[in-house]
């Protein structure tokens, strides 16, 4: 099996201090990764390199591309890949969702425009057909359909986030990049959404890199994880070994930290 | 003849924002940057136009200037005397007499002809925007045909609406390439953007100047089950009886009383002229005024 | 189906001196399928720790560990993951859910991840929580706020869901009542016919004595005292 996934060596540095360095890893189709670690281990800044919103200073981001009239698909690397196709990428095999719902929405936008939005980047045409996959991906997000005329200004914080995801998910990407997607939501709207995206990353078959402080978060949604210290990966693995038999000092801090409820 | 320089500008200023014409007239829709000057009138007054006529007018030209379709209102008014004053151009109210018509709104009605320039004020060139306020990230969805949140306004317009409820500065796409604001024109005027005229478009506070060569092909855009659709008052001209034209409602008294007539003063005049007469015309008399 | 052979353990606590424990020396034992073998020995003598190593959730420092055709011991996340899923079954004493998710998915999420279609996945659901005498107003709650012995109950139905050719059972029958202790141990006898290989921990004396055809002491296993 081709994983979907190669990163080889991926660096990016902020002058002399080290963002993030020597990550390498494999992610295949349908597994969802977890990246843990606390504030200003380089977890985000290898999301960002990951999903193109850095140039990594050294190393590859190869995505198994799928065949077109230009290319004929297979592993490519995005770092090095043009622009206009790296956008591309992001708009269709790959989403993006934001811990902050506001930075991956457009607010003033209605609920349906939002979510049409990546189809009409991709030349959808056809407004019935549009609104039909709108409020199909609303309710598979169980937002209700009555509401899809209302700007996200008038929705919770958790249901933001579904919108969120709604909007990304519609192009039917293969690789989605999570940025805490549950930080900032009540404990029971977390549990709601936690179980959405298990659903939805079993039932599309979607692939998955999660980045979140939170070990409860890694633990139900993450089939691997890789621990972020200081910029380095200090450990990786299953992620329910990683968590119950931790190998690493810092691995073992992080799990003991953690309070019991 | 006063004492400025020809049409106001200096020869260099000139030089400068016609290179941005041509340049633009190449890559027709392209917003070009130029170095916009200081107007002796504010902006949102016309400045962009202004320049782009200083630039385009030579001598022997003869000069029109209409707003929404008027050549009477103050703002064409003084257009029309700056240029007289510090180009002693040839001026007019007649469409086909005009070499360069600045317009603010409007395209004229009569069809205009190979040789002639008509100048546009644009406010804000950017069709993208109201939604995407970062200029960075709109330049680079120009550069790389990204246009799909454009049709997100239409999609919002139709969600709240039942229709594409934009009426005017509709957005096009030109020559399949670049999508276009051809500033406020009501969508009526849209199908005409493509002519045997050359079409200068300039923004003289957001510094932008673009350009339709003549017989660009311009779309409107919109979407397969709600076609774009030229629109107007459904009424014929109360003065001169015409059913063709662009209209202005007009609340004459307050009892609800209203008259529509032709926003294009000189189309209408020459209607009147050759004995049209609408619902509430009168037969046109020299200085019936 | 599953051969353990001549596996080690330890545990370094790095944030208590770099203290190092060891848990496991020279640890072997191979169960066929159809067989079911229990892991014996007194508490602590490192029983839930081979469960745990042979399901993965523990490293194994070394030896092999091989399931089917794939080393456990060595194996990628992805192998291990793939095998959890379809070959080996796990019945822990602990349910660990998502909040929120009814019963019912959670018995029938197993089969779902396997690709069964939803509808027939949630008819195997309800008939395994029938079967286990949860009843039905309870099925579409979530089973966190349920008693020790209805989660246990949940746990073995999702356990039991899928037909894993192998399958490890930690204490299945504690905190169960007589009737539904019976069921539990007929569905293991029942696994055990189909050809499954079981390995299990039983406290339950007369249960480990009927359904088990050997015992293993793991207190041979332990370090120091195999020497």
């Amino acid at each position: 099996m081709t994983p979907l996934l190669q990163v080889e060596n991926i660096a990016k540095l902020y002058g002399a201090r080290i963002g993030c360095t020597d990550v390498s890893f494999d992610l295949y189709p349908g597994e969802v990764m977890g990246i843990v670690g606390e504030s200003g281990s380089g977890k985000s800044t290898l999301l960002n390199c990951l999903a193109g919103h850095l140039v990594p200073d050294r190393g590859a981001v190869k995505f198994d591309t799928r065949a077109d009239g230009q290319h004929d698909g297979g592993l490519r690397d995005t770092v090095t890949m043009s622009e206009p196709e790296r956008r591309m990428l992001s708009r269709t095999d790959w989403a993006f969702v934001h811990q902050h719902a506001r930075d991956g929405l457009r607010m003033n936008v209605s609920a349906g425009g939002n979510v049409g939005e990546r189809l009409m980047a991709v030349n959808a045409r056809h407004y019935g057909e549009i609104r039909d996959t709108a409020t199909d991906w609303l309710g598979r997000v169980e937002i209700a359909a009555d509401r899809i005329d209302d700007r996200p200004t008038a929705f919770s914080g958790g249901m933001q986030q579904r919108l969120q995801i709604a909007r990304n998910l519609v192009t039917g990407p293969r690789l989605v990049f999570m940025d805490e997607p549950t930080g900032g939501l009540d404990v029971s709207v977390q549990a709601r959404l936690l179980d959405l995206l298990r659903g939805l990353v079993r039932e599309m078959g979607l692939s998955a890199i999660i980045v979140t402080h939170d070990l409860a978060v890694v633990r139900l949604l993450a089939d691997r994880l890789m621990v972020m210290k200081d910029g380095q990966v200090v450990e990786t693995g299953l992620t329910d070994q990683v968590l119950d038999d931790p190998q690493h000092a810092y691995t073992q801090l992080l799990v003991s930290s953690v309070l019991q409820v | 003849m006063s004492d400025y320089n020809f049409a106001y500008l200096d020869e260099q200023t000139k030089r400068m924002i016609r290179r941005a014409i041509l340049k633009g007239l190449a890559i027709p829709g392209y917003q070009v940057p130029f170095a916009s000057r200081e107007m002796p009138m504010p902006y949102g007054w016309g400045t962009g136009g202004v320049q782009v006529s200083a630039a385009v007018l030579t001598p022997d030209d003869t000069f029109k200037v209409i707003d929404q379709g008027a050549d009477d209102t103050t703002n064409a008014v003084s257009i029309r005397r700056f240029f007289q004053k510090t180009a002693d151009v040839a001026v007019t109210e007649a469409t086909a007499e005009a070499s360069v018509i600045q317009t603010r709104h409007r395209i004229p009605e009569e069809q205009m002809n190979a040789g002639q320039i008509l100048v546009y004020q644009v406010p804000i060139p950017e069709p993208l925007r109201f939604l995407e306020p970062s200029e960075v990230e709109t330049r680079k969805m120009h550069a790389l045909e990204e246009y799909g949140l454009m049709h997100v306004k239409l999609y919002e317009d139709i969600s709240q609406h039942g229709a594409i409820a934009t009426a005017y500065a509709y957005p096009v796409k030109v020559e399949d390439r670049y999508v276009m604001d051809p500033s406020p024109i009501p969508k009526f005027d849209n199908p005409k953007l493509s002519m045997p005229a050359i079409q200068l478009f300039g923004a003289g506070r957001e510094q932008r100047i673009y350009a339709l060569p003549p017989f660009t092909k311009v779309v409107s855009l919109d979407f397969d089950d709600y076609p774009f659709e030229a629109t107007k008052a459904d009424h014929a001209c109360d003065l001169c009886g015409s059913t063709e034209s662009y209209l202005d409602e007009l609340i004459v008294d307050d009892a609800g009383g209203r008259m529509f007539m032709c926003s294009d003063t000189d189309y209408c005049t020459s209607r009147r002229k050759a004995g049209h007469i609408g619902a509430q015309g009168v037969p046109y008399e020299e200085d019936a005024a | 189906m599953i051969s353990i052979e001549n596996v080690s353990k330890s545990f370094t606590l790095h944030n208590q001196g770099g203290a190092v424990i060891p848990v496991m020396e020279g640890a072997s034992l191979a169960v066929a399928a159809g067989e079911c073998v229990a892991l014996v020995g007194a508490s602590g003598a490192g029983k839930s720790t081979l469960m745990r190593m042979i399901y993965g959730n523990y490293l194994t420092a070394s030896g092999r560990i091989m399931v089917g055709d794939v080393d456990v011991a060595t194996a990628q996340p992805r192998e291990i993951i793939a095998l959890r899923r379809r070959t080996l079954g796990y019945v822990s004493q602990f349910l660990r859910v998502v909040p929120r998710v009814s019963t019912l998915d959670v018995v029938a999420e197993p089969l779902l991840m396997t690709g069964t279609p939803h509808d027939e996945a949630r008819e195997i659901a309800r008939g395994l929580l029938a079967r286990l005498n949860i009843p039905e107003r309870l099925w579409a709650l979530s089973p966190t706020t349920f008693s020790g012995g209805e989660q246990q109950r949940v746990n073995i139905a999702r356990g039991f869901a899928y037909p894993y050719p192998a399958l490890l059972l930690d204490e299945p029958t504690a905190s169960l009542d007589p009737i539904n202790r019976e069921t539990v141990l007929t569905m293991v006898e029942e696994a055990k016919a189909r050809g499954t290989a079981i390995i299990g921990i039983f406290h339950d004396a007369p249960a480990r004595e009927r359904l088990c055809d050997r015992q293993v002491d793991v207190t041979g296993f332990t370090p120091g005292l195999a020497a």
